[in-house]
């Protein structure tokens, strides 16, 4: 299967600043999710893929097509919706997608045909007549996205998509996201700084921090290391015998073959989470047994959503998992 | 529908693909030129209101109204009067309307640019396969277009105007010419500089605003300079001041490339080289300006 995107020893340099450093990624047809904090070189990355700013060195292809000279063409073929706001508020959705698919070239028929539906698909119905200013975050975003499809790429660039929406706004761009691919059969670049909500969405996940590449594989291997459980224990008045409970749990569950550690990234609060590794479904019931057995009380059971600065916050793989394993060996160790 | 093959391997994990009624476009896709071209109709239409709100359309159609009405009654006095010449030149019923299409210009250079700099919808159309230089050439086309309009129409109703009264043609016709020329030097130098000063600012207000002050303010200094240089007592040389703004440029320049009689003001250049002078800052000026737009998108 051919390569969506793929870079080679990509840099690029401002006077200041190296925004990407030597990236060399290989993109397959598929959801893919670009992690990083903000700063990362995730929309610099965007902007060289589209053929918009020249690499400093290095190449890069969209689509088999070399970004130094074939930037109309990739443009024709791939969709992008930017970070930031980009909707005028004084027209109508449907006369702003009609606009920006006769930009893409779309004759003015198949035009208001394509943004018929494809406002449809992105699941705005009769606000679609209403001016913008009047739409709320989540229809915003919808607006966004539908610019990008109304042309029908074969990629889409999606530029924190989930920014600013309210947790259940969230979900839903989430699951359009998966279905763009699933059912419009077209592949997806989408950029968090939330690796936690790129984790359910992705079929593969690019890591980037200081323009370097992180780590490159798919969200299987890298749930498999970050799929966690966030525990917090609370002693009351009826178990005095235990004047450390945080340790009595965690030794249970090391006794239990659970791998345990403190939260060390969430500070102050750090020390009474732990952190319990997945193995399986029965973690969840291991867990809440211990701490009714202990006559605990327990505050937290929570699946943790990493950032992606508290996973990588050295900002090296190798050392990253190093670490996590001499984590559990020491907390084994106990 | 069929699905592409690509979509079916990549997500295993589903297994069958739904069809939901996703159709796959695969009609024409007319690329860059269409492109350019649809943006400048929007945008020529954008700037008399079609297809922007009602309100829109209030100030644009004022005007198009002030400048026809004065050339409708001209000719409506002619035709009654059975008079053998028209009561003002084309060119210069265009230099004594040039206040109202200069806020033409104030008005609508903001919307053609502002709009797109202020709700961040620029990287949108970079995005697409229409370029930088695409859009800056579509836009300066329609601006410069749109006052066309604006100037030509009322040097077609005077020429009209002037056979419906049969006035002798052959001066009419050539005269009828000097003024669409006046009308696409003014409309020309008029959206280069409204669109450079207007892509400066994504603040309509500002740019509104900076527009008739760069107008008005150049137009008085060009003005205040000829009469200091001896302008009243007659020295050809005050009309140097001409060149100090769009308006005088203009003026000063239809005149002697169309050998028009020499009016009073700032309004004609002092000799042939003079001349030349004034095509060349005209020229230097237009091809500045558009430099400037195209340097001024270059970081999207």
């Amino acid at each position: 299967m051919s390569s969506v995107i793929t870079t080679d020893s990509l840099t690029k340099s401002f006077p200041r600043v190296t925004a990407l450093d030597r990236l060399t990624v290989d993109v397959q047809p598929g959801v893919v999710g670009l992690v990083g904090s903000n700063g990362a070189g995730k929309s610099t990355l965007i902007k060289i893929l589209l053929g918009l700013a020249p690499a400093t060195s290095g190449t890069a292809r969209v689509l088999g097509l070399d970004v130094a000279t074939d930037g109309p063409a990739i443009r024709e073929r791939v969709g992008y919706m930017p970070e930031h706001d980009c909707l005028p508020p004084d027209v109508s959705a449907t006369e702003f997608v009609v606009h920006m698919a006769r930009m893409s070239g779309l004759p003015a028929a198949a035009a208001r045909e394509r943004t018929a539906d494809t406002l449809r698909h992105v699941g705005l119905y009769e606000e679609r007549y209403r001016p913008i200013g009047g739409y709320s975050t989540g229809m915003k975003q919808r607006v966004k996205l539908a610019q990008a499809l109304v042309h029908d790429p074969q990629l889409v660039l999606l530029d924190e998509p989930t920014n600013g929406l309210d947790p259940v706004g969230r979900d839903d761009m989430l699951g359009l996201i998966r279905r763009i691919h699933t059912d419009f059969g077209i592949s997806v670049l989408v950029t968090s700084h939330l690796l936690g909500e790129l984790e359910r969405t992705c079929d593969h996940l690019v890591v980037i921090d200081g323009g370097r590449l992180l780590r490159s594989s798919s969200t299987a291997s890298f749930t498999e290391a970050t799929q966690l459980l966030a525990v917090e224990v609370a002693a009351d008045d009826d178990t005095p015998h235990l004047t450390d409970p945080d340790t009595a749990v965690r030794d249970r569950l090391a006794a239990a073959g659970l791998t345990v550690r403190p939260d060390t990234a969430a500070g102050e609060l750090g020390g009474r989470i732990m952190l319990v590794e997945i193995a399986d479904e029965g973690t969840y019931d291991i867990v809440r047994d211990t701490v009714a057995d202990l006559g605990l009380g327990l505050v937290r059971m929570e699946q943790r959503r990493h950032r992606v600065v508290e996973i990588f916050h050295d900002g090296d793989t190798d050392h990253l998992v190093d670490q996590q394993k001499k984590g559990s060996a020491d907390v084994g160790a106990v | 529908m069929s699905v592409p093959s690509e979509a079916a391997a990549a997500t295993p994990r589903t297994g069958v693909i739904h069809n939901i009624g996703y159709r796959n476009y695969t009609g024409p896709r007319l690329g860059r030129g269409y492109a350019t071209r649809s943006l400048f109709v929007q945008s020529l239409r954008g700037a008399y209101g079609l297809g922007r709100s009602a309100k829109s359309k209030v100030l644009p159609m004022v005007l198009l109204a002030a400048m026809c009405v004065p050339a409708l009654i001209i000719v409506a006095l002619a035709v009654s009067t059975d008079a053998d010449k028209l009561a003002t030149d084309y060119p210069s019923y265009l230099s004594n309307t040039s206040t109202l299409f200069g806020i033409f210009l104030a008005a609508q250079a903001p919307v053609a640019l502002s709009r797109d700099l202020r709700f961040m919808t620029v990287p949108l159309y970079f995005s697409r396969p229409l370029t930088r230089t695409d859009y800056v050439r579509a836009k300066f086309a329609a601006m410069a277009a749109a006052l066309l309009i604006l100037t030509g129409l009322p040097v077609v109703i005077l020429y009209l105007g002037a056979l419906l009264a049969g006035m002798d043609l052959g001066h009419n016709t050539a005269h009828a010419l000097y003024g669409l020329g006046t009308a696409v030097l003014y409309s020309v130098l008029y959206a280069a500089v409204g669109l450079v000063v207007a892509a400066a600012t994504p603040r309509r207000g500002f740019g509104v605003a900076a527009i008739i002050g760069v107008l008005v303010v150049s137009t008085t200094v060009a003005g205040i300079a000829w009469a200091l240089i001896g302008g009243p007592t007659g020295s050809p040389s005050a009309n140097w001041a001409g060149l100090l703004s769009p308006s005088t440029l203009v003026d000063s320049l239809s005149t002697w490339l169309f050998r028009l009689p020499q009016g009073d003001g700032p309004s004609w250049p002092p000799s042939n080289g003079a001349g030349i002078v004034f095509l060349a800052e005209f020229i230097v000026t237009a091809a500045a300006s558009y430099g400037l737009l195209l340097r001024r998108y270059r970081k999207f």
